[in-house]
């Protein structure tokens, strides 16, 4: 297991949340969004531009920022990250 | 929804025709307000329309309710006057069309606020109802979506779901028109105080933050007297929220005259959420 970022997942990769980095708003923000500790994420889509990326989080598509993945320290498998 | 589809409804024998006169905009004063909360794209103006025979914009982005838009109905002899909202994840990390909904459904003392939640996503829309569940006992949950969940092998106890959330929980295809009777009649339940809420909450405060809280809430009673959820908003405050802060800072809280006009024009995102 190596730490990563949620910003770092290639798309089509799944991973887990570890914790949030953030505090204030923008933690809260990714809680409504579903991203608590022990959740699977999946990097679906890159938008054309590459920021926002689609993630696959609790059974919706949630677009989130590089600078709010950033934020979210994920564990995954070797490989899985670019 | 069109007016085609209502006038269809209106023969429908499960339609309990004698009992809902649709009132559209001409609600005076009302016996009832209930408000329509709920996730972005859940079917709460689908719901709306049904209920009230107005044409609130429905469909997926970028037809999205970015305002309140109001109407009403007449149940059994009874005025009701519906405010359909802005979808919302949550009451707490709001964007400014979120803060809409947030502001009516903390502030705007409807008597009653019907959950509307996606069956096909009902982890992901627990989360604002259990918000709602904090703040208020009136509350109805509209399982919407339910054919979209059976066409994905998804089935949803709705009675064990009541009892857990301990409100009324009627699954319901709103643009089909199902479960438009047993919503209502729940909503009367819950309105005329016959249903007796049982409703789910988690928070469970010690005694050193009950202390912090009832001096907080003091003040601000003091200062917004009247304001429905005072405690809500002691909360807000001691986790340091920004949004919070400054509404009280700048004496606009609780003030519901800030609807934005609907522009339907935002950037395209590959998502349904920005967060
Ligand atoms: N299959 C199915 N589709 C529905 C149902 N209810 C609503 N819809 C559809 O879902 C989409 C969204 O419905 P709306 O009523 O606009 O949802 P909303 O909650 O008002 O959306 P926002 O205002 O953006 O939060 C529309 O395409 C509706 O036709 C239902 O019970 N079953
Ligand atoms: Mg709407």
């Amino acid at each position: 297991m190596t730490r990563h970022t949620l910003d770092q997942l290639e798309i089509g990769n799944t991973a887990v949340v570890r914790r949030l980095n953030a505090g204030g708003a923008i933690r809260d923000r990714l809680m409504d969004m579903g991203l608590l500790p022990g959740t699977p994420v999946l990097a679906e889509f890159r938008s054309p531009l590459g920021d926002p990326v689609a993630y696959r989080i609790r059974g919706a598509l949630i677009a989130l920022r590089r600078s709010q993945a950033r934020e979210v320290e994920i564990d995954l498998s070797e490989g899985a990250c670019q | 929804m069109t007016a085609q589809t209502v006038k269809l409804c209106e023969t429908c024998p499960a339609y309990d025709a004698s009992a809902l006169k649709r009132l559209g905009v001409k609600v005076g004063a009302a016996d009832y307000v209930v408000a329509l909360a709920g996730n972005p794209n859940t079917g709460k103006s689908t719901i709306f329309n049904a209920l009230t025979g107005l044409r609130q914009h429905v469909g997926n982005w970028p037809g999205k309710t970015v305002a309140r838009a109001e109407g009403g109905c007449d149940y059994n002899g009874r005025q009701y006057r519906l405010i359909d909202l802005p979808g919302t994840y949550s009451l707490l990390s709001t964007s400014v069309d979120e803060e809409i909904a947030r502001d009516f459904i903390l502030f705007g003392k409807p008597d009653v606020t019907i959950v509307v939640v996606d069956s096909t996503r009902l982890e992901r829309n627990l989360n604002l109802t259990l918000q709602i569940l904090e703040i208020t006992d009136r509350v109805v949950v509209a399982l919407n979506l339910i054919d979209e969940a059976q066409r994905h092998g998804i089935q949803v106890d709705a009675r064990h779901l009541s009892r857990r959330l301990g409100v009324p929980v009627i699954p319901m295809a709103a643009r089909r028109l199902q479960g438009i009777p047993e919503l209502l009649q729940a909503v009367e339940q819950v309105a005329k105080g016959l249903y007796a809420t049982r409703p789910h909450r988690i928070h469970q405060f010690g005694a050193k933050l009950e202390r912090a809280l009832n001096g907080l809430i003091a003040q601000i009673e003091q200062e917004y007297p009247g304001l429905p959820n005072a405690r809500w908003v002691a909360l807000r405050l001691l986790d340091a929220d920004a949004s919070i802060e400054q509404a009280i800072r700048e004496h606009r809280l609780g003030d519901l005259n800030r609807d934005v006009e609907a522009s339907g024009t935002e950037k395209a995102v590959p998502a349904e959420v920005v967060a």
